[in-house]
């Protein structure tokens, strides 16, 4: 017997793209890498432990699947997916500042190792408890602690110092 | 601070919210007497918030994702479609469809080649890819909907980063009547353009989304009620999908 409906996780699916969204920053490999995560999750649906957070089960699915994709290769990142990310914001109604500023942060986050950034997003962008995080990445809680406080060190760096724009050149404060 | 894991460790509980209330006054007493610290944890909760407005917007984009889709990509979205926007009533309909004959009623083909050449016509033109500006879109959308003896819409794509540029009318495909053609025309802000051609339909009162590739130029044709809709773009699939879910939705809120 299935421990959770198709229903139940496919209501998850937003929340599984936004993190393969900020994860990957592209919406291609995003979409791709939230698919195969579904498909995996029902393949192992029987590993999850009914009474237990599914969100967090199916990041750590998600894991898995990355980690498994960066073995392969390193996921692409489209600039243009960037760009074309900034506009959608500026189409809503957000600033231009503001469509620079998500921008920047975007490329920020490629910038941070890998395993920091996992840590720097399933705590400050899916609000996971640092105990759910250690368990998505199975590592000990102070293993996440110290991604954690690494990531978010280096992205402040990253975001002061400015990023670097397409050309490698970088913008004067 | 840095440099003790214990109090690193209890500054990102602060940030995240997950001190208990005497935990947490006494970092606030802490971080009074250290500004550098306190300019860390102000500039690490700053983190937060500019994560969430960046990426907060994937959570209301259409997608085509779902469980059990075929691993083929490009039958993926269709499925993906399928569940999240028509439901499970239609999906044997639309499986046939998809796996089945493969075949599509003349009248339905004829939009998507029809879209697809009106693309390929119109799309090039840098001074009048339109005959009526979005500017008077009152008037364009009145005038169309005279023309073609129905209430049509242009939907509002800017969601998906397309603005409308405008419409145009444009001759009767044969076996469908008399009734003219009404052409939408999109544009984002890299200049690439995607046409919406609206026409009445004799065939049928509704058929899932179907996709053709006429060239460069891919196709998403659906006929809802009186009318059948076609979009054309010179985009990849998975993103036409995304933007014909958008004018779907518009079309049937």
């Amino acid at each position: 017997m299935p421990a959770f409906t198709a229903a139940e996780i496919e209501a998850l699916i937003p929340r599984l793209r936004r993190f393969a969204r900020a994860l990957t920053g592209s919406r291609e490999a995003a979409d791709d890498l939230t698919q195969d995560t579904l498909e995996r999750a029902w393949v192992k649906r029987e590993l999850w432990q009914a009474g237990t957070n599914l969100r967090a089960w199916l990041f750590s699915v998600m894991h898995g699947v990355f980690v498994n994709s960066l073995r392969r290769a390193r996921p692409t990142e489209s600039l243009d997916d960037l760009e074309h990310a900034g506009q959608e914001r500026a189409d809503d109604g957000a600033s231009a500042e503001t469509a620079i500023a998500v921008r920047e942060l975007r490329e920020a986050l490629l910038r941070l190792p890998d395993d920091q950034r996992q840590v720097v997003l399933l705590v400050g962008l899916e609000q996971l408890s640092y105990a759910e995080a250690a368990e998505v990445l199975a590592v000990p809680i102070g293993t996440v602690m110290s991604r954690l406080a690494r990531g978010r060190e280096r992205l402040r760096q990253h975001l002061e110092e400015g990023t670097p724009d397409r050309h490698g050149l970088r913008r004067v404060k | 601070m840095t440099g003790d894991p214990v109090n690193e460790a209890r500054l990102h509980g602060y940030v995240d919210g997950a001190l208990n209330e005497a935990e947490r006054a006494e970092v606030e007493v802490y971080l009074a007497a250290q500004p550098d610290d306190a300019e860390r944890v102000r500039a690490y909760r700053a983190q937060n918030d500019a994560l969430h407005r960046a990426f907060d917007a994937v959570l209301d984009e259409p997608h085509a994702l779902r469980i059990g889709a075929p691993p083929r990509r490009r039958w993926r979205w269709m499925g993906g479609l399928a569940a999240t926007f028509i439901g499970g009533a239609v999906i044997g309909a639309l499986v046939h469809a998809m796996w089945g004959s493969q075949q599509v009623t003349a009248g339905a083909l004829t939009i998507a080649r029809q879209a697809a050449l009106a693309h390929v016509a119109y799309m090039p033109e840098v001074r009048h890819p339109v005959e009526v500006q979005a500017s008077d879109e009152q008037h364009l959308v009145a005038w169309l909907s005279k023309r073609l003896e129905t209430p049509v819409r242009a939907p509002s794509l800017l969601s998906a980063g397309y603005r409308l540029l405008g419409g145009r009318l444009l001759p009767p495909a044969g076996e469908v009547g008399t009734a003219p053609v009404a052409l939408f025309m999109y544009e984002n802000a890299q200049g690439k353009r995607l046409s919406l051609l609206v026409r009445r339909e004799t065939t049928g009162s509704g058929t899932a989304f179907r996709f053709s590739r006429d060239g460069a130029t891919n196709v998403f044709y659906w006929i809802d009620g009186p009318l059948g809709y076609a979009l054309a773009g010179d985009l990849g699939r998975d993103e036409l999908s995304a933007v014909a879910l958008t004018v779907y939705r518009q079309l049937n809120p």
